[in-house]
């Protein structure tokens, strides 16, 4: 308790040295109110219904370096790479940007200079519930790095975005990078995220990205979720749809980092939206990973699907917490979730609880949440046909994810996502 | 090649198999027939490892080897290949990838290279060819919404790749109407050779006018309690099978 509360110190001492050389107003008024809902809710805790299965308290008790020392991160040719991916590639160190990178359609700006920009206003942490995200408010009170992507009106970019987040875990570190996405009309852009750690010491990410889909405009989001045991993230984005858009978001998580908490939130701010979410879990030790979602349909004729699949090894723990809500105003929504679980240790515990509020009377929402084993039948028909049984749970593993993993759009981070599994489950059973 | 004597298995506390002895020789086809229950498929099941039957008594020997200690991919890999009574379905793995993980898997096990990516397919098309098995359904999930007789057409399929020693044969012909039937037999009837064994597991002797056993046995309670030739067969679809179920006589000691 002591040491979570000297986080809190570090914390608040660093927000008052900050906040006094800040000239920029609404950026003060916005970090201000942010870290006034930061210090009256505090870090959460298991009381809280949101954070109920996930006890965050052990996680903060390390001396962590809110500033690290400038970012000695040599570059790593294939730090993060995926295989036979052709992309536009970024690597930001410990959330900085260090070079110019030039993508037709695209403008990349580190948030540090893209944040004088006062036509930031209306996106900048302006749809992020800071009462109920205490994560969200700290790092909107305190964020330094990070990237500004603006995709231009009807740019369809050619190949896809990559970003790989470098970080120093040299010393035990804590970070809170922002990333900020703004889709303007009639675009189309392909966003990949990934990350590399260096060093073996305690790393804490909090990450919040908030991304602003306009009119016409599609994007594609991926989030590859692979880093070692001395990582440990809470992710939250915020994504904002207008009418018309289409936003495909897709969250893999595979084992290693001790923590992951993803927060998805999404609002249907226009009519004739579509957004789907895909979802993949891999866990094995002693990990935790917890993903919340939110589907706000604001709007009338949107539909939203979502389906979440996780496969739970060892003694690791994951959580789901889907919620759909549909307002009085959204007519005609279609919102559909599904979450279907396989643990294959006795150890492996799965909290899964959809969640559905509807205010609106013409609307077609359907939810469910499995939670299974291995089928036994189906093991012996594959070692009836000389599979092995490392083999063969592969197969089963992979199949069980195959609805979720064929959703990939682009083959090379399909492949690589789909080895990933059959490596990470080729280790757990060794 | 198989031998099995005096075995016995139980399931779940119940016994099932109450001694069985049979001889499999290469080259020879053997029909198992019997009423529903007696315990056709059990034999079949204890055969290719399945862990939920425990066997309590008996030896089974393959090839010169103690089939019973070896697990259910090692029996499959020496060989031994089981047609199941009902294939599963396995949504998400697609029958040409199962195939040629199978493939490779037995391949590794004889310390030879997985097959090359030609071979592969020439090998399917070839097979495909033989059971008449639908070249789309080769792409789809294993099993997943195929028809009866198109997932006891792939069993056959499978078995043609595989090119096992011994086949088990359990009820391929239930659920097939004639002309599937006919073709299925055919195909087994071109995979016959001097070097393999089937034993046919089949409820009607329908089957075994299109594949010709060399001996017919009648399973009844968990015992053969009559052996025979292929006319066997026949006297059993003229009397059905109420005779041999009587108490057991001297004849069928
Ligand atoms: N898992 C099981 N649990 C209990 N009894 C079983 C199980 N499987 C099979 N049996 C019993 O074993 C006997 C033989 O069944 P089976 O081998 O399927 O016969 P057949 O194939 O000749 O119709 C039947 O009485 C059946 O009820
Ligand atoms: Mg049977």
């Amino acid at each position: 308790m002591t040491t979570t509360t000297s986080l809190y110190d570090q914390f608040t001492e660093l927000y008052n040295k900050k906040e006094t050389l800040n000239r920029n107003e609404w950026l003060h008024n916005l970090r201000r109110e942010a870290f006034e809902a930061f210090t009256v809710q505090g870090f959460p805790t298991t009381r809280q219904e949101e954070w109920r299965f996930t006890n965050i308290a052990p996680f903060l008790k390390e001396a962590y370096t809110l500033e690290p020392a400038a970012a000695s991160l040599h570059e790593n040719k294939n730090a993060g790479s995926i295989p036979g991916l052709d992309a536009y590639e970024i690597v930001l160190k410990n959330g900085l940007l260090n070079v110019d990178v030039d993508i037709p359609g695209i403008r990349i700006t580190p948030i540090r200079t893209g944040i004088q920009d006062p036509a930031l206003q209306q996106y900048l942490g302006k749809h992020i519930a800071f009462r109920n995200n205490s994560f969200a408010s700290l790092n909107t009170a305190l964020f330094e790095n990070g990237i500004i992507i603006e995709i231009a009106k009807n740019a369809v970019v050619d190949k896809p975005v990559h970003i790989t987040h470098v970080y120093n875990a040299e010393e035990p570190f804590f970070s809170q990078p922002r990333i900020l996405m703004i889709a303007n009309r009639h675009s189309r852009a392909e966003i990949i995220e990934s990350v590399f750690i260096k060093g073996r010491q305690s790393l804490f990410v909090n990450t919040v990205t908030e991304c602003y889909i306009a009119e016409n405009a599609r994007l594609d989001q991926y989030h590859l979720q692979t880093a070692p045991g001395n990582a440990h993230f809470v992710n939250f984005t915020q994504v904002v749809q207008k009418g018309d858009s289409l936003y495909n978001n897709f969250t893999y998580t595979l084992p290693g980092a001790a923590l992951v908490r993803n927060n998805l939130h999404l609002n249907l701010d226009g009519s004739n939206t579509e957004s789907h979410l895909y979802g993949l879990y891999l866990t094995a030790g002693s990990q935790l990973v917890d993903n919340h979602t939110l589907v706000n349909h604001m709007k009338p004729h949107c539909l939203s699907n979502e389906l979440y699949k996780g496969v739970l090894m060892d003694q690791s723990r994951a959580v789901f917490n889907g919620k759909i809500f549909v307002q009085q105003d959204a007519q005609k929504t279609n919102a559909f979730q599904q979450n279907n679980n396989m643990l294959l240790s006795d150890k492996a515990v799965v909290d899964s609880k959809p969640q559905l509020e509807i205010f609106a009377d013409d609307v077609k929402c359907s939810h469910g949440s499995t939670v299974g084993s291995f089928n036994n039948e189906a093991l012996f028909y594959l070692k009836a046909r000389g599979i092995g049984e490392v083999a063969a749970r592969n197969l089963l593993v992979n199949a069980f994810a195959f609805d979720v993993t064929n959703k990939i759009q682009i083959p090379a981070v399909r492949e690589y996502v789909e080895k990933l599994i059959a490596h990470k489950m080729a280790e757990a059973y060794d | 090649m198989l031998s099995i004597k005096n075995l016995q298995a139980k399931v779940e506390d119940k016994l099932i198999l109450k001694g069985i002895d049979l001889q499999v020789n290469a080259g020879e086809v053997h029909a198992i027939m019997g009423p529903n229950g007696s315990g056709k498929s059990s034999l079949a099941s204890v055969l290719a490892g399945r862990e939920s039957y425990e066997v309590t008594c008996g030896d089974v020997t393959f090839d010169g080897k103690n089939l019973l200690d070896l697990s259910p991919e090692d029996r499959a890999r020496e060989g031994l290949f089981l047609a199941f009574q009902y294939p599963i379905e396995i949504p998400g793995v697609s029958n040409i990838n199962f195939l040629r993980t199978a493939l490779n898997e037995i391949r590794a096990y004889h310390n030879e290279p997985p097959i090359e990516a030609k071979e592969f397919l020439r090998l399917t098309r070839e097979k495909q060819k033989l059971v008449e098995f639908d070249a789309k359904l080769t792409n789809r999930s294993l099993n997943e919404g195929f028809s009866g007789g198109e997932k006891k057409r792939n069993e056959i399929f499978q078995l043609a790749m595989l090119n096992p020693k011994l086949s088990i044969l359990d009820e391929t012909d239930s659920g097939l109407d004639i002309d599937a039937l006919r073709i299925v037999s055919n195909g087994v009837n071109k995979l016959r050779s001097d070097k393999n064994a089937f034993i046919v597991i089949t409820h009607y002797q329908r089957l075994l006018d299109y594949i010709v056993p060399d001996f017919v046995h009648v399973l009844y309670d968990g015992k053969i309690v009559k052996s025979g030739t292929k006319e066997l067969a026949l006297e059993l679809e003229e009397r059905g099978y109420d005779w041999i179920k009587e108490p057991v006589t001297s004849e069928s000691v």
